[in-house]
């Protein structure tokens, strides 16, 4: 095996069922590292997906390697894995740095390193305070909190973390999003799930779309866009005549549709050739004199690939 | 600070990593096992048969002449009751609550995984957890046995029990109770733990094994032998029982009783490893 491909977590087709029921089904996957996002409604396989890599689950068929690292390895395995899963449920007793400190132990720490690590952790997710009381006492964002100082203490190079923006409020949510930029660009692969897709859309640099077990599409959310031929690219357009440009835009190939903007301030351009559209439109504003505030993508989002791909917005549980 | 603290756990590789995971898992393990509020069933049951000694003890006055200062008589009250009641019941029951948590009531409260996601090899997570449980049984349950000896013997008075001690087989006997008691945990431990990895309900394995052990002196002699309490008989100083359904066999020698549980201890804990290393996190369904 290469280096190359010693970097990257690989699925093989890879199948699991449990019992006659599908988990996930001939997958086939090769993540790099960076912020991959899991994406897919309840029961499409993200979970699944997640156990497969950490060894929590074996595959019923094919092969997976974490950084060259088969997941029924757990000695060297979980030397670089950390995961934080999507049960909010602790040991009994213990307090957070307990919970912490004693799995550190686990690890064949050494009690200093073992209470260090525990504390630095602890000091990463912003729970000095709450340190030495029982996570049973903890709110369910302190719960998560501490979760993620669970995968975290070990300084590992691979996070999963399912689910982790779970219950945390939105300054401790935009803290950890900064916390995950971080991580990634050490390096790190962060492999998550979230069904909050403004949020996926934020954090990812690629995503996985999951369905029933399937997995739908994969990669960059623009090149998976792209690549969705039977839905156009829809760009929004604001300028100060609509009117003249729509008439313009419309007489071209590339252009299926063409929207005025309620407020007739801008208009939605549907394409199947965004690299065409937007040189013709370069051309227009030019012979035109157009005035043009802004162009964007209106569907190069995960919430309108999901909506295409899966149906529904995603966003319920 | 030592040269072994300094040593990070990322270049230890081998039985100086295993020793240092296994030291992990015993640690946690004996907080949980002694300090959480599932050991508080264990704490009644190791209690109670300080509780029939004090009773015992409290009856003396009202004693007939003569019998409180018979230790003989005393110690044979005491044999039965460890036959009968801590054996039985007490180390059993203790056994059954214990050992079978180990795993199953984790699955319970979904907290294994934790322990999953940490560098350790099964065989070794099993063999810790075991220990602790082993080491926590064996300490409660002698404890409590010694004490409520030494409560049943106490009417005898200090003369007697002077002599029982330093000239009379009370500290050969005291020894045989704790060998056997921390025996009988290692046998029962081993098999509610394999128990406990291998179903999903172990309540109902763990009535059918108390039925089969309470019965063990009905037994033909073939069928005798598969059973745990047929192997610490020979190593208790029990009376050999007797009534009208009893069926009397030779008591086998301690010299093949200890070995062979031993042995039946190694292969429980060798299918519990098995188990252990297939296992999954499928809380769901648990």
């Amino acid at each position: 095996m290469t280096a190359h491909s010693d970097s990257r977590i690989a699925f093989e087709n890879v199948s699991k069922f449990y019992g006659e029921v599908l988990g996930v089904n001939r997958v086939q996957l090769s993540i790099e590292p960076g912020i991959t996002s899991l994406v897919g409604p309840n029961g499409s396989g993200k979970t699944t997906l997640m156990n497969l890599m950490t060894g929590l689950l074996r595959p019923t068929d094919g092969r997976i390697r974490v950084r060259g690292i088969a997941p029924d390895d757990p000695e060297r395995l979980f030397k670089i894995v950390g995961y934080c899963t999507q049960h909010d449920t602790f040991p009994r007793g213990l307090t957070g740095f307990q919970f912490l400190s004693s799995y550190l132990l686990v690890h064949g720490l050494s009690r200093e390193q073992a209470h260090g690590l525990a504390m630095a952790a602890i000091e990463r997710v912003r729970l000095n305070d709450a340190a030495h009381r029982k996570i049973a006492a903890y709110s369910k964002g302190m719960r998560q909190r501490i979760k993620l100082a669970q995968a975290i203490c070990h300084d590992p190079s691979v996070l999963v973390l399912d689910e982790p923006l779970n219950g945390l409020d939105p300054m401790a949510r935009a803290e950890t999003i900064d916390l995950f930029r971080e991580l990634a660009t050490e390096g790190k692969h962060l492999i998550l799930s979230s069904h909050i897709l403004h949020e996926v859309d934020l954090i990812s640099d690629s995503v996985i779309l999951l369905n029933e077990g399937y997995v739908v599409a994969e990669g960059d959310i623009r090149g998976v866009r792209s690549e969705m031929e039977s839905h156009p690219l829809q760009i929004f357009i604001r300028c100060e005549k609509p009117e003249v440009l729509a008439a313009k835009v419309f007489a071209q190939d590339a252009v299926v549709e063409v929207r005025i903007h309620d407020d007739r301030r801008g208009l939605l351009v549907s394409t199947r050739n965004p690299d065409s559209f937007y040189l013709l439109l370069n051309q227009i504003v030019l012979a035109e004199d157009l005035e043009i505030e802004h162009v964007t993508p209106a569907d190069e989002n995960v919430q309108a690939v999901y909506r295409y791909l899966i149906g529904g917005n995603g966003e319920k549980r | 600070m030592s040269g072994d603290v300094m040593v990070p756990a990322g270049t230890l590789v081998g039985w100086p990593l295993w020793r240092r995971q296994l030291a992990g898992v015993l640690r946690l393990e004996l907080r949980k096992t002694l300090l959480s509020s599932r050991s508080l069933m264990l704490y009644a049951l190791a209690a109670m048969p300080v509780l029939l000694g004090g009773m015992h003890l409290l009856a003396t006055p009202f004693m007939p002449e003569g019998m409180a200062s018979n230790l003989g008589r005393h110690a044979r009250i005491f044999t039965g009751m460890y036959s009968t009641f801590i054996l039985r019941f007490v180390i059993f029951l203790t056994c059954l609550w214990m050992f079978m948590n180990l795993f199953r009531g984790e699955l319970i409260d979904r907290s294994l995984h934790y322990y999953l996601l940490t560098p350790i090899r099964r065989w070794l997570l099993v063999t810790g957890k075991f220990l602790a449980a082993w080491v926590s049984a064996s300490v409660m349950l002698s404890s409590s046995t010694v004490l409520a000896l030494l409560l049943m013997v106490l009417p005898a008075g200090p003369r007697e029990l002077a002599d029982f001690f330093i000239n009379g087989p009370g500290v050969g006997q005291v020894v045989a109770y704790v060998v056997t008691t921390v025996l009988a945990c290692l046998g029962y431990g081993a098999l509610f733990l394999a128990i406990g990895l291998l179903t999903k309900n172990p309540i109902i394995p763990g009535v059918i094994i108390w039925g089969w052990e309470s019965i063990n002196y009905f037994l033909p002699a073939t069928l005798k032998k598969i059973s745990v309490i047929h192997y610490l008989q020979a190593l208790a100083p029990m009376p050999p029982q007797d009534g009208p359904f009893v069926i009397l066999v030779e008591p086998v020698s301690p010299w093949i009783a200890v070995p062979g549980l031993l042995i039946v201890t190694a292969a429980l804990l060798v299918l519990a490893t098995w188990r252990a290393q297939r296992l999954e996190i499928v809380y769901g369904t648990d």
